[in-house]
C-alpha cells in the first residue's frame, strides 16, 4: 500500500494525540480507560445496528418492489416514516415511548433497534436501487437459459447487486457509527456520554472531546478502507469497481 | 522589425512523450499563419502555450518583444535575467493575445452580448455602456446583431462560433489565435465563419495563428503556411510553394492524404 | 400516569400548543444553519481546487475529518471550548455554528461534485479572456455549478431539520426538548415523542416542495 498524503496526516494526527496524552500522564490514567470502554459500547452498537439495518433494508427493498400491493405499502410505510422523522425522534420513541405500552427494552436494544430501523430505512432505497440498476439484458438472458426466478436471483442478479451497492452502504455504516452518538439521550455510556461525562469532572475539553473525535474518526477509515477492499475482492470479473 | 510572436526553443512534454521539440518560430506583426499537420503534431500546443493554457517545459516565448512564459527577474527589464512568470505577469502580458475555440466555450448561462462584454468589463475596466457600444459593433460586424439578446443554446454552431469571434476582439487584443475553428461545425455553416476570419484579416492589424483542416482557406487567405510535424516545423512557406511544390516529404504523404479525403 | 392509550384531550390542551410555541426555534436553527453550511461549503469546495497544495490538501483533511465524527460531539466540543477562548456564546448560536459547520462539509461534497461537472472549456475561455480568478468563479462558473446541484442541497437541508433534535443536548429549547420537558413534567411521553415525529414528516414534506420549486426556477436559460 503506497504511503499517500493523507496517511501521512493520520499519522501525524495519531502522533499529535499520542504525544498530548503522553503529556499529560495524569490526565491519561484519569480519562483514556474511560473513553475506550465508551468506544467498546459504541463499537457493539455499531455492528449490531449496521446487522439490523442490513436485514431490515433488504426486507423493506424487497418488498418495495414486491407485486403484493400490502407488502408494498408496509415497505412504502415503514420507509418514508423512518426517513422523515429525526433518529433521536425515534430512539425517544422507542425508548420512552414503547414502555407506555408495556414494551421496556434496554438501553442497548433500544439504541440498537433505533439506529438500525432509521438507517435500515435509508439502506431500502439503496438495495432497490441496485437492484434495479442491473440491466434488463441480465434478467433475459436468465430467462432464455432458462432459469428458475430464484437461481436467478441467486447466481446472477444479487451477486451484481451487491457490489454496486457497496459504496453507498459504506457511507450508511459511517453515518450509523456517527449516529450512535445519540445513544447518549438514554443514558447509554458509549464513547460520546463517556467524554461527556468525563469531561463534567476533569473539564480537559480539547483532549478528551479531541481525542474522542480522532477515536471515531478512525473507526470511520477503519469502514471506508474495509468497504473498498470488499468491493475489489468482490468485483473481480466484473469488470467494474474503482478505477 | 520585431516580431509580434516569438518561439525560442519551446519544449513541451506529457511525461514520456515530447509534444513540441525546440521548437523556433517567428511571426511577424499582421501576418496570417496557417498551422497544419497530423494530428499529435504539437499544432495545437504550440497555440494553447501562446495563450498560457499550458505551462513550458523549456524554451522561451516572446509576444510583443516582451516574455510571455517567463518574467524579467526583480522586475528589471534590461539585465536579460528571467525567470518562470508567476500570475501577475501573466495577467499583464496575456491581455494581448485572444483565442477562438473548437468548441466554442461560450457562456451558456449569457446572451450573445453579455459573453462579449463580461471580459471588457471585469478586465479592462470598461464602463458598461461603453462595452455594450463596443460589443454590438463586434457583433454586428460579424453580422450577428440582432441575436445579441440570444443564449447560446439558441443559436447555431456557425453562429456561435461567430459570437465567439467578436468576444475575443472585444478585449483588442494583438495576436488572434484560432484553434481548429471549423472542426466542430456542419460544412454547411464553416463557410460563414470563414467569411468572418477573411473579413478580420483585411480590416483589422492583427496578427493571426490558425491551426486548421481547411487546406482551401488556408492556402488563399494566409501568408504563411506552417506544416508541423513530430513536434516541429518540417516545412514553411508561403501557401502558394508549400500547397504547390512541397519540398519535404511528409508534406507531400500529408497534403496528399488530405486532398484525397476531399 | 401512563397507559397504553393515547389522550387527545392532553394532546391538544398541552402538546400541541407548546410545541407550536417553540416550533420557530427548530425552524430558525435550520434555516441558519443552513445558510452557513451552504456558503461556507462553496467556500470549502473552491478551497479544495486551489492550486495552492498549502491551502488545498490541510482544509481537504478538515473537511474530511469534520465530516468524518458525529455531529454531536462537535456541538459539545464547541459548547464547551469556546468559552475557554473567550467566544462567549449562547446556546443556540453555538448549535447553529456546529450544524452550519458540520453540513457545509457534506454540502462542499456537493458543490465539488458540481463545479468538476464545468466543461474544461469554460475555465480555459476564460482564462483567455483574462479573466481574474474571482471573476472567473463568480460570473461563469458558479452560476453553471450550482443550480444543477440545488436538489443535492435542498436533501441536506431536510437533514439538518431532522438534526436540530441534537440542540436538546445543549439545552436549547426546540421541539425535541420542549417534548422532553413535557414527558419529563407529565410522566408521559407518548403524545410529545409521537407529536414530534408527526411535525418532521410534515416539515419534511413541504421543504421537498420547497426545494423543488427553487430548482425549477433556477434551471438554466434558454433551455
Amino acid at each position: 500500500m503506497r504511503l499517500a498524503p493523507r496517511h501521512i496526516f493520520l499519522i501525524f494526527l495519531f502522533s499529535f494525540t499520542l504525544g498530548i496524552v503522553v503529556a499529560s500522564f495524569a490526565g491519561f490514567r484519569t480519562f483514556i480507560p474511560g473513553l475506550l470502554r465508551g468506544a467498546v459500547v459504541t463499537v457493539q452498537l455499531t455492528l449490531l445496528g449496521c446487522a439490523l439495518a442490513l436485514a431490515l433494508a433488504f426486507l423493506a427493498g424487497f418488498g418495495k418492489m414486491s407485486s403484493i400491493a400490502p407488502v408494498r405499502w408496509l415497505a412504502v410505510t415503514y420507509i418514508e416514516v423512518f426517513r422523515g422523522t429525526s433518529a433521536l425522534v425515534q430512539l425517544f420513541w422507542i425508548f420512552f415511548v414503547l414502555p407506555e405500552f408495556g414494551i421496556f427494552l434496554e438501553p442497548l436494544e433500544a439504541g440498537v433497534l433505533a439506529l438500525g430501523m432509521n438507517v435500515g430505512a435509508y439502506g431500502a432505497e439503496v438495495v432497490r436501487g441496485a437492484v434495479q440498476s442491473v440491466p434488463r439484458g441480465q434478467y433475459e438472458a436468465c430467462t432464455a437459459l432458462n432459469m428458475g426466478h430464484w437461481a436467478m436471483m441467486r447466481r446472477v442478479i444479487l451477486p451484481q447487486a451487491v457490489v454496486a451497492m457497496i459504496p453507498p452502504w459504506g457511507n450508511l455504516f459511517i453515518e450509523l457509527m456517527k449516529a450512535t452518538a445519540l445513544v447518549s439521550a438514554i443514558t447509554l455510556t458509549d464513547l460520546t456520554f463517556a467524554a461527556y461525562q468525563l469531561n463534567q469532572t476533569a473539564v480537559r475539553t480539547i483532549e478528551i472531546f479531541g481525542i474522542a473525535m480522532v477515536i471515531y474518526y478512525g473507526l470511520s477509515q477503519v469502514i471506508r478502507y474495509s468497504m473498498l477492499a470488499l468491493e475489489n475482492r468482490l468485483a473481480r470479473g466484473l469488470g467494474r469497481g474503482r478505477a | 522589425m520585431e516580431p509580434m510572436v516569438r518561439f525560442e526553443q519551446v519544449t513541451k512534454r506529457y511525461g514520456d512523450l515530447t509534444v513540441l521539440d525546440r521548437l523556433d518560430l517567428e511571426v511577424m506583426p499582421n501576418e496570417k499563419v496557417a498551422i497544419i499537420g497530423p494530428s499529435g503534431s504539437g499544432k495545437t500546443t504550440v497555440l494553447r502555450m501562446l495563450m498560457t493554457l499550458e505551462r513550458i517545459d523549456e524554451g522561451v516565448i516572446h509576444v510583443d518583444g516582451r516574455p510571455l512564459t517567463h518574467m524579467p527577474k526583480n522586475g528589471s527589464s534590461r539585465n536579460g535575467d528571467l525567470v518562470p512568470a508567476n500570475e501577475r505577469w501573466l495577467r499583464k502580458v496575456r491581455g494581448d493575445i485572444g483565442m477562438v475555440f473548437q468548441h466554442f466555450n461560450l457562456f451558456p448561462h449569457m446572451t450573445a452580448l453579455q459573453n462579449c462584454i463580461e471580459a471588457p468589463i471585469r478586465v479592462l475596466g470598461l464602463s458598461r455602456a461603453e462595452a455594450r457600444e463596443r460589443a454590438a459593433g463586434l457583433l454586428d460586424m460579424v453580422g450577428l446583431v440582432d441575436k445579441k439578446d440570444h443564449y447560446p443554446a439558441q443559436l447555431s454552431g456557425g453562429q456561435q462560433q461567430r459570437v465567439a469571434i467578436a468576444r475575443a476582439l472585444a478585449m483588442r487584443p494583438k495576436v488572434m489565435l484560432f484553434d481548429e475553428v471549423t472542426s466542430a461545425l456542419d460544412p454547411e455553416v464553416i463557410g460563414e465563419v470563414l467569411n468572418v476570419i477573411r473579413k478580420l484579416g483585411e480590416e483589422h492589424n492583427l496578427t493571426m495563428l490558425m491551426v486548421t483542416h481547411q487546406m482551401g482557406f488556408a492556402k488563399e487567405f494566409s501568408d504563411r503556411v506552417c506544416f508541423f510535424y513530430a513536434g516541429r516545423i518540417a516545412e514553411q512557406g508561403p501557401p502558394a510553394q508549400l500547397f504547390g511544390d512541397p519540398q519535404n516529404e511528409r508534406t507531400r504523404q500529408f497534403l496528399s492524404a488530405v486532398l484525397e479525403a476531399g | 400516569m401512563g397507559g397504553g392509550t393515547w389522550d387527545w384531550q392532553f394532546t391538544f390542551e398541552e402538546v400541541l400548543p407548546r410545541l407550536l410555541d417553540v416550533v420557530h426555534v427548530t425552524i430558525l436553527a435550520t434555516l441558519l444553519g443552513f445558510l452557513l453550511a451552504a456558503s461556507l461549503g462553496l467556500l470549502f469546495a473552491i478551497g479544495r481546487m486551489s492550486r495552492n497544495p498549502w491551502i488545498s490538501r490541510p482544509l481537504g483533511e478538515v473537511v474530511e475529518f469534520i465530516r468524518g465524527t458525529p455531529l454531536l460531539v462537535q456541538i459539545f466540543f464547541l459548547y464547551f471550548i469556546l468559552p475557554d477562548f473567550g467566544i462567549v456564546l449562547p446556546a443556540f448560536a453555538t448549535g447553529v455554528v456546529a450544524l452550519g459547520l458540520h453540513y457545509a462539509t457534506y454540502c462542499s461534497e456537493v458543490y465539488r461534485a458540481g463545479l468538476e461537472n464545468i466543461p474544461r472549456g469554460q475555465w480555459e475561455a476564460s482564462t483567455a479572456l483574462n479573466l481574474s480568478p474571482f471573476h472567473t468563479f463568480k460570473d461563469v462558473i458558479i452560476p453553471q455549478a450550482v443550480p444543477p446541484v440545488v436538489p443535492a442541497l435542498g436533501n441536506y437541508l431536510i437533514a439538518m431539520f431532522k438534526e436540530t433534535p441534537l440542540l436538546s443536548f445543549i439545552a436549547v429549547v426546540e421541539l425535541m426538548q420542549e417534548a422532553k420537558l413535557i414527558g419529563s413534567e407529565w410522566f408521559r411521553y407518548t403524545e410529545a415523542i409521537t407529536l414530534v415525529g408527526v411535525f418532521f414528516l410534515v416539515m419534511s414534506l413541504i421543504a421537498s416542495v420547497g426545494v423543488r420549486r427553487v430548482e425549477r426556477a433556477l434551471r438554466l436559460p434558454g433551455r
